[in-house]
């Protein structure tokens, strides 16, 4: 250990001659928690509990290191419990000289849109799979990128027995050929394999699994079209009491289409997933799973809207989403004074033709191609309107039609709770009293007569900018014939330049609770919160 | 685990303690699908403004469509250039271009789509927003958005 001090020593001794540079962020987040039976909130025996995270990085030219620390005293409730005590979880020393970049210790990496292979963190959902090992990156002339990598993945606050290796070639062909510079061609490969050994002494499981990825992109003016198809070859997961342990392959193809001009845009999306699950163990377990499979949905901010949310199903769906942006000008009928924005979505998910291959016991079988089912997981019909109505006053409205299939989504089941059918609408306006203060209102209602019955929400911000916010919000279930419970919810807080500090009083609702695709379950609960983040 | 701590005190003990200053040698992609390292990002010796944000976050829309408004008028008096880092990742990737497109915005947009720049830069929630002087040194940054906030920048932006 002294030898780690004298490194250290010598190691700031030189960064300080060197003048690097030493920069991080800190978050802070406790909760306090009391039973309430009420909404079946229950209160851990800590009564407090506590996530904190504190990045430290230092950065001189080239090179550049750091660590961070995460300390869970114990775990907040809606993270896994998995996640327990105090670690420098992660920690990484990377240089870059002459288009080889080298990184050792954690990174995080994506080939592709993910469906391969992607490790990432996301603090608000407890994930992060960070790799522990080596990555190197290359450039070949200027056009052609390769990626390799080998480690373990993070799973909680330990590694998985898995090896995963991989690379990644990436290259824009228009470019290398030195053709013409309105249009990019942009082609990718890759593969990737995870090693773990056999101890299973009835089956025979592949000790090495591959897979691999190919991919389009092209780009030309204002047009974007992307194609990907991915191939898992067979992953039998290795326990033998499952039923759906077989030697079937998996596969995915992805494909987005965008068109934009001034004032006008469109996206469209599809893909059709096959067993295309990639986890760093055999284990069917979510803390391994280390490639991304991007929901078909409209990723909504407004709580109502994102009650009931899509959940892409990697064992096997098919569908596809597709969005139109427009601005009407000012001065014609709908733009009025200062024109007016719409947004339209609409996203269906549906179930394979012929149901998964990982759930049919036949090596041989595959799922019809092109074609779906009748069971539907997913819909979601939107529009968005975006109105100044003058000087002082905006308005954002929304009305939606979704139907989420409960037991597929929630693993419930099937026909224990069925499809939750449901409209939802959200109004929020925004009013400037003053210069730099604001008057924010909040309605919304989700009128159904499945699950737990209609919703409604009211919510009202008064904001001091820059420095103060003030909310109160009250979510109200009086379409429910048991219990017409009200969740009520105040929160302050103070934000000077990058720190920033927020007290909050209230009570969760337990349920599905997503964030950049991906969902989790959090239980209900009542009590305190402060959280602090800073970055320096 | 505690030693490693004290050496890590040490280390930062020992090196002049400063805020974030330079941008990070990151790559990021462009519109156009290709990298771009962001450290080139560049607007000839005039103030720049970098402003994490994605097509599903409220405030972080409603910042730079407020922007978008005076924005003209800003580069007019400063000559100021907003940088717009989007960090959805592929699910909203798509939907990037169509949006900054029809809301008219004249951003340099960039998308940053397993968040390497926003981890380097020290942005754990959107928008975090960034002013960087002459010499593409940041000297300023602020924490989400609220009504108002862009007096506040464009004062910061005023001293330069």
């Amino acid at each position: 250990m002294k030898k780690l001090f004298l490194i250290a020593l010598l190691f700031s001794s030189y960064c300080y001659a060197q003048e690097g540079e030493i920069h991080g962020d800190f978050q802070l987040n406790l909760q306090s928690y009391k039973d309430d039976a009420r909404i079946g909130a229950i209160a851990p025996d800590e009564i407090i509990l506590n996530n904190s995270f504190f990045n430290l990085m230092y950065s001189k030219g080239n090179f550049s290191t750091g660590v961070r620390y995460e300390s869970y005293l114990n775990a907040l409730l809606d993270y896994d419990s998995e996640f327990q005590g105090n670690s420098i979880a992660y920690r990484y020393a990377t240089y870059s000289l002459n288009n080889l970049d080298v990184t050792v210790g954690n990174y995080y990496e994506q080939f592709g849109s993910g469906l391969v292979f992607r490790t990432y963190e996301n603090k608000g959902l407890g994930v992060d799979n960070a790799m522990d090992g080596v990555r190197i990156k290359y450039n070949i002339l200027n056009s052609i990128d390769i990626k390799s990598f080998i480690g373990t993945s993070r799973t909680y606050l330990e590694y998985s027995d898995g090896i995963v290796r991989g690379i990644d070639f990436e290259t824009n062909l228009f470019e290398l050929l030195a053709l013409e510079k309105s249009t990019n061609l942009i082609l990718g490969s890759s593969f990737v394999s995870r090693f773990q050994k056999d101890n299973n002494p009835k089956f025979n499981l592949p000790q090495n699994v591959g897979v691999y990825g190919l991919r389009s992109n092209l780009i030309s003016g204002n047009f974007n079209y992307y194609l990907e198809y991915v191939h898992k070859y067979n992953d039998p997961a290795g326990s033998i009491a499952d039923n759906s342990n077989n030697y079937a392959t998996g596969n995915a193809i992805k494909t987005s289409l965008t068109y934009f001009q001034k004032g006008l845009g469109f996206s469209f999306d599809a893909h059709r997933v096959d067993n295309m699950e990639f986890r760093s163990e055999r284990q069917q377990s979510k803390e391994y799973i280390i490639n991304y499979i991007p929901t078909l949905s409209k990723q909504h901010s407004y709580t109502l809207l994102a009650f009931y949310p899509c959940a892409t199903q990697s064992n096997g769906e098919i569908g596809f989403q597709s969005d139109l942006y427009y601005k009407f000008d000012r001065g014609t009928i709908f733009g009025g004074q200062y024109g007016t924005k719409i947004n339209i979505n609409y996203s269906r998910v549906l179930a394979l033709d012929g149901g998964s291959s990982l759930k049919n016991d036949s090596i041989d079988f595959t799922p019809v191609f092109l074609g779906s089912s009748n069971e539907l997981f997913y819909s979601d019909l939107n529009l968005e309107l975006v109105k100044k109505i003058n000087s002082k006053l905006r308005v954002n409205s929304t009305i939606a039609f979704q139907k989420y299939n409960k037991d597929v989504l929630e693993g419930k089941l099937p026909g224990e709770y069925g499809i939750v059918e449901s409209t939802i609408g959200v109004i929020d306006a925004t009013y400037k009293l003053k210069r730099k203060h604001t008057l924010r209102a909040e309605l919304q209602a989700l009128l159904t007569d499945d699950d737990d019955g209609s919703w409604s929400m009211a919510l009202v911000e008064y904001t001091m900018s820059p420095n103060w916010f003030f909310a109160v919000q009250d979510l109200y279930n009086f379409g429910n014939d048991d219990q017409k419970n009200h969740y009520f919810n105040f929160n302050f807080g103070y934000i000077k330049g990058s720190n920033r500090i927020e007290i909050g009083y209230g009570k969760k609702r337990a349920g599905i609770f997503c964030v950049g695709g991906v969902c989790k379950e959090v239980p209900s609960s009542n009590g305190f919160s402060l959280n602090i983040s800073s970055s320096f | 685990m505690k030693k490693i701590l004290i050496s890590l005190l040490l280390l930062v003990s020992t090196v002049s303690f400063a805020q974030i200053k330079n941008l990070p040698n990151v790559d990021v992609k462009k519109i156009d699908g290709s990298s771009f390292n962001f450290k080139n990002i560049d607007n000839n010796g005039d103030p720049i403004v970098i402003s994490f944000w994605a097509t599903w976050c409220k405030p972080c829309t409603k910042e730079l469509n407020n922007i978008a408004e005076v924005y003209e008028d800003w580069q007019d008096e400063t000559n100021v250039k907003l940088v717009a880092v989007s960090i959805d990742d592929r699910r909203s990737q798509s939907k990037v271009a169509p949006y900054v497109n029809s809301s008219g915005w004249e951003y340099e947009i960039y998308i940053d789509p397993n968040s390497d720049l926003k981890r380097a830069m020290g942005v754990s929630t959107v928008p975090h927003t960034f002013l960087l002087d002459k010499d593409k040194q940041i000297i300023w940054q602020h924490r989400g958005y609220v009504e108002g906030d862009e007096y506040e920048l464009f004062d910061e932006i005023l001293k330069l």
